[in-house]
């Protein structure tokens, strides 16, 4: 099987792989991860409100987004984009979004649904007692949230998020439904005009599993040193 | 002079479920009072709306001459002034020792970093703990790290304290070391309300009994009062099963 494995295929194509699809693979993966946590930080804010409308309609939207398969989004999006943006815009014609933009609004509001479930469970999972502890002590509702709740959420919702983040990184190839060039992608693309499907899908593979398990390994780490001694 | 007042509190869970009904009483300047009573009786609900933790809606509590029941804005420097001890510790647990210690004091009395370090240094020698300053609350047992709360409580330089249950969650072998800071204070002559199934530790320091049945106070009485002769036949009852064995 390996002897008339092509190695220099995969050397001529480093360039193309990594400056063009890797680099969009990690642009994606970065602008979603920051604008789901923002935006999943009011939305988790809003579900935990006790404003019914507000809560409503963040638990709405995050059990949409959830209960919807990501490549199915993708596609909705790209397909009614245009329409929304025409409404929107009350313009004559459906408004041109373009795949990239496209998928970078998709997966940052798919994201912000999964980040804001991280950050709601990481809120609710301090117990009450802490909350209680923290006035007993003359803390105001600030300074409880501030030197309380927040340090000990986030020491439990960190290694979560950056799990999260990794799904994020490999989802991000889900993007070739709209013909798009990630880091996949591009591999495809030159196994398909090459002839070497078996070099570069193993490639591709061995590329995510490096990049991934270290990252795991990583999170790991911080987990272990970050969490608290209870 | 009372320090604390109780007067015709009420509380609703939710319409239909009253955990406190016209509940009346006074905690006397240096008095010791313990409050006891089945489960689900209301003392620890009582005892938390002294420092509002859990708000009544009818029925008016003072603390040092402050109404606690119409105060807003400045209840948070009310509740520094009033220790309280929980049942589950709850120090927290993403701070050192002496930081637990140094929060209220920093934050809210707004004392310099060093002097209440100072202070939290002190504190923690009184209770026996000083070579734990650095260690986080979980590497401590069940008794140092109710010990470490009640110094929580202290360096705020509090005019009363209440503990809810302080013993209730540890070991047996753990109940006397926190019990023993307890006695200490209260013969300094520290303002304590206590609710607690500890009756040595009634016996020992109380003054008053107050007991408590399906969020009534059933019973108001000197402690020799409440143990010889307990004049409702729930107390009664209470006491026989609890003083069994």
């Amino acid at each position: 099987m390996f002897s008339d494995f092509d190695f220099n295929v995969i050397w001529r194509s480093l360039p193309y792989l990594f400056e063009q699809g890797m680099t969009f693979t990690l642009t994606l993966t970065v602008i979603a991860t920051i604008g789901g946590l923002i935006l999943g930080t009011f939305v988790a804010l809003m579900r935990l409100s006790s404003n019914v409308a507000l809560s409503t309609f963040a638990a709405s939207y995050v059990n949409l987004m959830r209960s919807l398969p990501l490549v199915l989004v993708i596609f909705l999006f790209y397909f009614l984009m245009p329409y929304i943006g025409q409404w929107i815009m009350r313009a004559d014609q459906p408004v041109q979004v373009g795949a990239y933009s496209s998928t970078i609004i998709t997966f940052t509001l798919f994201e912000a649904a999964y980040f804001s479930e991280i950050m709601r469970a990481g809120i609710q999972s301090i117990p009450r007692g802490q909350v209680m502890a923290g006035y007993a002590i003359g803390l105001n509702y600030r300074e409880v949230m501030r030197h309380v709740v927040l340090p000990q959420a986030f020491r439990n919702m960190l290694p979560v998020i950056f799990t999260q983040t990794i799904v994020l990184f490999q989802d991000t190839s889900l993007v070739y439904v709209l013909s798009i060039t990630d880091f996949l992608g591009a591999a495809s693309k030159v196994a398909q005009r090459d002839g070497r499907l078996t070099e570069m899908y193993l490639f591709a593979a061995v590329v995510y599993f490096t990049i991934c398990f270290t990252a795991s390994f990583f999170v790991k780490r911080l987990q272990k040193r970050i969490s608290i001694i209870r | 002079m009372p320090m604390i007042t109780i007067d015709n509190v009420s509380k609703w869970y939710n319409p239909t479920f009253q955990v406190l009904k016209n509940c009346t009483t006074s905690v006397d300047k240096g008095e010791v009072v313990v409050v006891c009573g089945p489960s689900g009786s209301g003392k620890s609900t009582l005892i938390k709306t002294v420092n509002a933790l859990e708000p009544v809606q009818e029925g008016t509590i003072t603390v040092d001459g402050l109404s606690v029941t119409t105060m807003k804005k400045d209840l948070p420097k009310l509740r520094s002034r009033v220790g309280m001890v929980f049942q589950h510790f709850e120090l927290f647990p993403h701070l050192r020792i002496v930081e637990n210690l140094c929060l209220g004091q920093t934050k809210v009395l707004g004392r310099s970093e060093d002097s209440a370090r100072a202070k939290a240094m002190k504190m923690l020698e009184r209770v026996g703990l000083t070579a734990h300053a650095e260690k986080y609350p979980g590497q401590l047992s069940g008794g140092q790290q109710q010990r470490v709360a009640i110094a929580r409580a202290l360096v705020m330089d509090p005019i009363c304290m209440l503990f809810d249950e302080p013993t209730s969650a540890l070991d047996p072998e753990m109940i006397n070391e926190v019990l023993d800071v307890m006695v200490e204070l209260a013969k300094e002559g520290m303002t304590m309300m206590v609710v607690t199934h500890e009756m040595g530790f009634a016996k020992k320091v109380a003054n008053r009994v107050i007991f408590m049945d399906a969020g009534e106070i059933v019973e108001d009485a000197q402690k020799d009062d409440f143990f010889g002769s307990p004049r409702s036949e729930r107390a009664q009852q209470f006491l026989s099963k609890i003083l069994a064995h």
